[in-house]
């Protein structure tokens, strides 16, 4: 499992999780994304299109980023989400809380 | 398979992959395997850690994994004084829906076949079913 962060040309930042994110390794993404806020980011991409699972730490990270993200005036967008997890996103209702698109580059274009 | 975990959050992703590469063929489809066993055991050991054991690294988290013919049943159990299962408040609710935490149970049930207690509310027994 590991994090990756790349910004594209626009400043966007794109987050990849790669195998999962659970209650060991959250607080490792928090503080990355974090980190790309403190130093003036304002726009995020997570892509879960290499993650196999996510647990419900995992959702409240997400839901707890989203809200600094947007106290500090800015978007977190998710991406890439299989079958499985769409689902999940669906049962706990979270998909009325964020802007979920199929791919990274739709999320992208979408800003 | 039994397995006690040490109460360390960082190790619920290898004690996961423990169990679900050690799973005979069959068993399960790949798919429950990869996303519905994993997800809800990730979910029951984090829990069992954190609000059981309160993540003192002198304590154990105990796992017994039964395999049947058409299920698997995962036990996972702490030491600490149990929890009302029926007590936990909705977090699809409006007003839960921004909290952090609070959606592990949740997610739990609807990912395995059924979901069990003991009577002090310390072990949890999820069952997956074939097909």
């Amino acid at each position: 499992m590991r994090f990756t962060l790349k910004k594209d040309k626009s400043g966007v930042v794109i987050v990849g999780v790669e195998g999962q994110l659970i209650v060991g390794n959250r607080q490792e993404l928090k503080q990355k994304v974090l980190d790309a806020l403190e130093e003036g980011s304002r726009k995020f991409v997570i892509d879960f299109s290499k993650t196999g699972y996510i647990d419900s730490s995992g959702l409240g990270v997400l839901v707890s980023l989203s809200k600094k993200i947007r106290e500090q005036g800015g978007e977190l967008r998710l991406a890439g989400l299989n079958a499985d997890l769409q689902t999940l996103f669906e049962l706990t209702k979270l998909d009325t809380l964020f802007a979920i698109t199929r791919t990274a580059e739709e999320a992208l274009a979408a800003f | 398979m039994k397995l006690d975990v040490p109460s360390d959050l960082g190790m619920v992703g290898d004690a996961v992959e423990l169990v679900a590469t050690h799973l005979p063929p069959g068993t399960l489809s790949p798919r429950r395997i990869s996303f519905n066993l994993r997800t809800a055991l990730a979910e029951a050991l984090g829990n069992a850690i954190r609000y059981g054991n309160g993540e003192d690294p002198d304590r154990f988290v105990r796992v017994y994994v039964e395999l049947g013919g058409d299920f698997v049943r995962i036990h996972v159990d702490d030491d600490g004084h149990g929890f009302d299962s029926s007590r936990v408040p909705d977090p699809t609710h409006p007003d839960n829906l921004e909290r952090e935490y609070g959606r592990g149970l949740f997610v739990i049930r609807h990912l395995v076949d059924d979901v069990a207690f003991n009577e002090k509310g310390n072990g949890i027994c999820l069952t997956l079913r074939a097909g």
